[in-house]
């Protein structure tokens, strides 16, 4: 069985109305929708578009980074790539560069929709996002270039970088809030909730972060907490405001549980917040404060299962729309990766877990099923829902879009389970001190290349995808006719299966 | 929800509430926090060190401290005598205590590996040292010359047979001896006072209480 097929390019237009009927809307809800998809357009394909090419340059500093690892003579003449330097340089590509820049563009999105208005101030918005863009660039070539303020996730120069970063985001946040003020509904849907938490919490975090007062181990206690709740306030919290959308949407269900959802944002701020000190974990600061954030990521328990029931359970018994649905597929699959990483961190936290897996490889895989397993899948799964009601028509390939599913999945698949399995025999031969450390070195060099070839056929998926999205954009077929309806995914997917059936 | 203002207030009091308890608090604690007597401030060189360990990222492999012997076996390891303590660090700013291993820890590396010749030869060819290793080489350490032009008072490094490069002598930077001070200057060794034991485990001063 196959979705039906896409209307050819010369159909005329039907009128709205006709339209809003076939989608099982009301005329002026049609038009709401389509107003605030053309009010975000220009600024979230732009937010996407440098995304994607962050994701490129990003993931392949990674790629080189992986493999410095077993192969040391690689590269060991230019100080600009040096293991220290294109690690950090990776993290900041991929984390600020193409996760936040694609989250930002899906909550650009978003938020108009959610809130049946449009975007207001898409001008400063996009005004923002460059900002927000050159402060990246700066903080990454002057971390290639040896500069850095020398606290992990917050290399980027303090007076340099920093203030692009922090006025960019501010010119986006008020984007945000703007466009909630505007707002013509009385409710707030979850994803909002979400998207507005973050664009709090980060500023916040942020400023925290970038202090310069802090030293000794004081700044340790800062830096964790600045880096582990980056994840959890600002990229955890903008995809799991996403995928709350696009998993009742394209399947035409509501949300299993309100009150789930309630429970779930406000225990995954109440707990989220006091964990980073699990990465001081024996570490010379006070050990009320290393036990507090251990006791936190148990508790982490609460927000991760009110959330994983209530959008698991939105899917079940729905689970064969996944074959039809790329964006249901990412995204899906990145809601079991949050599940599944939020559960390792909490496991992880223990301290008989950490004796062994603290200071390995483990962290780094635990980090990637976060990062990658489910932001970055939730970001490939918004960004193949939003772009054609973009540009006007559908995706040129369902074949390429399966080369990239399938490689970036079995790509970090193996990534995952060589690191940490190389995490794993790396911490056993460290806690044992008849075994010399030259063992621990070399127990992990299996893995190591384990995670280069993982790491290769994530990088093909990203060129597969980046391609892809190039021909979207470049093809013409789109362009004046954005009032046709021209995708069946315009409609709940089920909807159209059993109309299909009928 | 229906109202912004509750969901912002109560998204910004939580985080703050948070900042408070593992930032602030910890932060009055620590005000109390005197170097360790025998802890020696960093010369201009070492501080050089310091900040060239940052800039090439040593960090992401190699971490600085000691824990518990009750929790871990960093001191059966021989990376250090005791468990270190917030009194090791007073001086450090940013703290370098790190989250990864792949190299070993380094706080006390000056006094398990005080020699600066062995330092700048690993710091040249890791594995010409250990044939093990993954370190990256840092060869802008170093100027390679050509035999003969050696300006007096300079030293070249020895490096083993076949490690050499052909006709050439390998001398270091003004940055390769800063980095080495900085290195052999690590050594947190000598003796704490209880109170600075305890603070590790509490977070105050002795007479809070404590054992």
């Amino acid at each position: 069985m196959t979705a039906p097929p896409r209307p050819p390019s010369h159909t005329p237009s039907p009128d709205l109305a006709a339209v809003a009927a076939s989608r099982g809307l009301a005329p002026e809800d049609l038009e709401i929708r389509l107003r605030a998809d053309e009010s975000s357009r220009r600024i979230v394909l732009l937010a996407f578009s440098v995304a994607i090419v962050w994701l490129i340059v990003g993931s392949a500093f990674g790629e080189l980074a992986s493999l410095k690892l077993h192969w040391p003579e690689l590269l060991t003449r230019t100080p600009w790539l040096t293991f220290g330097r294109v690690r950090t340089a990776h993290l900041h590509l991929v984390n600020y560069g193409w996760a936040s820049t694609a989250l930002i563009g899906t909550a650009l999105w978003l938020l108009p929709r959610l809130v049946h208005t449009e975007l207001k101030g898409a001008g400063h918005a996009a005004v923002g996002a460059i900002l927000f863009n050159i402060g990246l660039v700066l903080g990454v070539i002057g971390v290639l270039m040896g500069y850095s303020d020398g606290m992990e996730w917050l290399e980027a120069k303090r007076w340099v970088s920093a203030p692009f970063l922090v006025l960019g985001g501010g010119l986006i946040g008020l984007a945000m809030f703007r466009t909630v003020a505007a707002r013509r509904t009385d409710h707030l849907y979850v994803s909002v909730w979400y998207i507005l938490g973050a664009f709090i919490w980060f500023p916040m975090l942020y400023l925290l972060g970038k202090w310069p007062g802090w030293s000794g181990v004081e700044s340790a206690a800062v830096n964790w907490f600045f880096a582990h709740n980056v994840l959890g306030f600002w990229l955890t919290a903008m995809s799991v405001g996403a995928a709350y959308y696009f998993i009742p949407k394209v399947l035409g269900r509501p949300v299993h549980s309100y009150q789930l959802s309630l429970l779930g944002f406000w225990s995954l701020a109440c707990f989220y917040s006091l964990n980073g000190m699990h990465h001081l974990v024996g570490g010379p600061i006070p050990t009320w404060m290393v036990t507090t954030s251990i006791v936190a990521s148990v508790l982490m328990f609460i927000p991760v299962f009110a959330t994983g029931i209530n959008l698991h359970m939105t899917v079940v018994g729905r689970f064969t729309a996944l074959r039809y649905s790329p964006t249901l597929r990412f995204v899906v699959i990145g809601a079991l990766a949050y599940t599944a990483v939020s559960l390792q961190g909490s496991f992880s936290a223990l301290r008989e877990v950490s004796r062994i897996t603290h200071f390995t490889h483990w962290t780094v895989a635990h980090s990637h099923v976060g990062g990658y397993g489910f932001v970055t899948f939730v970001c490939f799964g918004a960004i193949y829902y939003i772009v054609p009601r973009l540009v006007g028509h559908e995706w040129p390939s369902s074949k390429l879009i399966r080369w990239h599913f399938n490689l970036v999945l079995g790509g970090i698949a193996i990534y995952v389970l060589a690191l940490t399995w190389a995490g794993v025999a790396q911490g056993l031969a460290m806690l044992d001190p008849q075994i010399p450390f030259s063992e621990s070195v070399r127990r992990t060099i299996p893995g190591l290349y384990g995670r280069s070839v993982g790491g290769v056929l994530m990088n093909l998926g990203h060129l597969v995808f980046a391609y892809h999205f190039f021909l979207m954009l470049r093809m013409p077929q789109g362009l004046g006719k954005r009032k046709r309806p021209p995708f069946h995914e315009a409609q709940p997917i089920l909807y159209t299966r059993e109309a299909e059936g009928a | 929800m229906t109202r912004v203002w509750l969901l912002a207030l109560g998204a910004f009091a939580i985080m703050a509430s948070a900042m408070s308890l593992l930032v602030f608090i910890p932060q009055a604690m620590f005000a109390s926090v005197e170097a360790a007597e025998a802890l020696p401030r960093y010369t201009q060189r070492q501080a050089r060190g310091r900040e060239l360990y940052i800039a090439n990222g040593c960090v992401y492999c190699h971490s600085q401290q000691v824990r518990d012997p009750a929790f871990t076996t960093d001191v059966d390891r021989g990376w250090g005598t005791r468990a270190t303590v917030p009194a090791d660090y007073v001086y450090d700013k940013p703290h370098l205590l790190g989250t990864m291993r792949t190299g070993p820890d380094l706080i006390n590396v000056g006094q398990r590996l005080p020699s600066v010749e062995w330092h700048l030869l690993h710091l040249y060819d890791p594995r010409a040292v250990n044939e093990w290793s993954t370190m990256p080489r840092f060869t802008w350490f170093f100027e390679e010359r050509d035999e003969g032009q050696l300006i007096p008072g300079e030293k070249p490094i020895t490096l083993p047979p076949g490690r050499a490069p052909k006709g050439k002598i390998v001398v270091p930077t003004e940055d390769g001896y800063a980095i080495v001070d900085y290195l052999i200057s690590l050594n947190r060794t000598y003796p704490v006072s209880d109170t600075n034991r305890v603070m590790k485990t509490i977070g105050g001063r002795g007479d809070h209480g404590g054992k």
